[in-house]
């Protein structure tokens, strides 16, 4: 009896926590809940869909999709477009941020580059990538540079300023105890200022991949041959919607599984770096 | 003999106000002198300046006889913010510092474990500091400050930020330290019974312009025991450097 009412204002103290400004909640609740909404979504989706509210052409029946999917995996077509795709946001990502990264901590460091750089990259980051479209297909024409391209410019202006914002919150006493320890200005920067920032580099790598990925779907929407993106536009031109809204799962499946894997590294490289993200 | 650390006519201004005004001062070998004052009275920037991390518009500081030119490894510096980096091991962030004044290897790590056990801390060598507490980590700075030698050792309130039990574990620690080590030692505190208790002599700033009022010998035997505090001649001069520090509160007031 007692035990039981105890137990019973536990769980009461529990779902409180919830719905308290900085509460606590357990993996378990925390994947019931998460989990939850998804199935809700699910079903609502196959609700509507089955009852005949909504038409196919409209918004088709998830086991349609799925079917879909299927034929479209073993016909290799699925396979080949995420090839495609993969390919092409890794190397455009990777190119931004080989130079954005080095770009970002001068900027940070340095006052020299921070007035040389910082106002020119904000002025550009305000300009809409999707207006260059047109630009890089006449300067580039429609292969992988211009995707390349199309994702330069859409994620480096706005990772050199958010990795010089990484860097500008080293604490400053550790440049001061670097300095004491007479570091020259290069072991400074080898030793104490990126390994420092290096783990808000590495989130501002993982949220900018996301933006890549934006980017060279639009890309691909606008002219590709080849690609998730492509792939959309061609099903949209003969309403096959159950293919467009396949690969849009796709590509937010694409999404979720990058950003864990960055999220897992992050523990394995940076374990240090507790209570930060 | 010759001072060890000798600032002569310093002055310091900022924007618009005058932080440090034809400041003297000098620290005999192996002397131990706070600097205590209300807040905005310079004592951190003075110290900033020793240190070489930040400049100064007139005046000369010397260390042992030679002129400063800027941060160098014979002033050692433990700061009141947490400077152990994160990624390393305490061990490591001592050794950090003896590999930067060019010791190798295996002297390293010998250097390393005699000071975290001067500190004792030798059970968390391998710890990172987020595994410390605020009082281990700034024994692991100090263990760092001390490990390379440095002439002079500067510290700015190195334990404001701890709580009052960590913070007088601390100052029996730092002075057991400081009898058996020996060092120079140039402290920052806004704790008028913190400076009575470690130091052999007290220099009382004023602010605005901040400049030194008074200085005060500190005659208390030592071995300075944790008991010492609540005898008379303590609590005497802790009385009269407060009543120092307490005029210029006045003058704000006014």
């Amino acid at each position: 009896m007692r035990a039981s009412s105890m137990r019973q204002s536990k769980y009461r103290a529990a779902w409180r926590s919830l719905f308290t400004t900085g509460g606590a909640i357990g993996r378990p609740a925390f994947l019931t809940i998460s989990g939850g909404v998804f199935a809700a979504l699910f079903a609502i989706w196959y609700a509507v869909t089955a009852s005949g509210l909504v038409q196919p052409l409209f918004l088709p029946a998830p086991g349609a999709i799925w079917l879909r999917l299927s034929s479209l995996s073993t016909a290799g077509t699925l396979w080949g477009d995420i090839e495609v795709s993969v390919y092409r946001v890794f190397a455009g990502f990777f190119i931004a941020s080989a130079m954005a990264v080095p770009i970002g901590v001068m900027i940070g460091s340095y006052r020299f580059w921070e007035a040389a750089l910082e106002p020119l990259a904000d002025f550009i980051r305000y300009m809409p990538v999707v207006a260059f479209l047109p630009l890089t297909i006449l300067w580039t024409g429609t292969g992988d540079i211009q995707k390349f391209l199309i994702i330069w410019i859409g994620t480096f202006f706005q990772q050199i300023l958010m990795v010089m914002d990484n860097v500008k919150r080293v604490p400053p006493d550790f440049i001061g105890l670097g300095r004491t320890l007479g570091l020259s200005e290069f072991k400074l920067q080898m030793k104490i200022v990126i390994p420092s920032a290096l783990p808000g580099i590495w989130d501002t790598l993982r949220i900018t991949f996301g933006w890549a990925w934006t980017w060279l779907v639009v890309a691909e929407l606008v002219a590709a041959n080849s690609g998730l993106g492509y792939r959309i536009t061609v099903s949209q031109r003969y309403f096959e919607t159950d293919t467009t809204i396949g690969y849009i799962l796709v590509l937010g499946v694409l999404g979720l599984l990058t950003d864990q894997v960055m999220k897992a590294l992050e523990r394995v490289l940076f374990p240090y770096a507790k209570g930060r993200s | 003999m010759a001072p060890k650390l000798e600032i002569k006519g310093l002055n310091k201004t900022f924007a618009r106000t005058v932080a440090l005004h034809e400041v003297d001062l000098a620290l005999a070998e192996n002397e131990f002198v706070s600097l205590v004052g209300v807040s905005g009275c310079g004592k951190s920037t003075l110290l900033s300046i020793v240190a070489g991390l930040l400049d100064y518009d007139e005046g000369d500081i010397l260390v042992d006889g030679a002129p400063m030119t800027g941060p160098g490894l014979d002033r050692g510096v433990v700061f009141q913010s947490y400077t152990l980096l994160p990624w390393l091991t305490a061990r490591q962030n001592v050794e950090f510092a003896l590999k930067a004044a060019g010791y190798k290897g295996a002297e390293c790590r010998k250097i390393a474990a005699e000071h975290l056990a001067l500190v004792r801390l030798t059970k968390f060598s391998d710890a990172y500091p987020h595994q410390l507490s605020g009082g281990m980590k700034q024994r692991v700075a100090i263990a760092r400050a001390l490990s390379y030698r440095p002439k002079v050792l500067l510290m700015d309130e190195p334990f404001g930020a701890l709580d009052a039990m960590t913070r007088h574990e601390m100052q029996i620690l730092l002075t057991r330290v400081w009898e058996t080590h020996k060092l120079t030692v140039l402290f920052v505190t806004h704790d008028v019974e913190e400076a009575v208790y470690l130091s052999d002599r007290i220099v009382a700033m004023s602010i605005n312009p901040g400049r030194i009022k008074t200085e005060f010998s500190v005659n208390l035997p030592r071995p300075r025991s944790a008991e010492i505090i609540s005898s008379p001649d303590f609590i005497a001069l802790q009385r009269r450097v407060l009543s120092t520090i307490r005029e210029d509160f006045a003058i704000d007031e006014n």
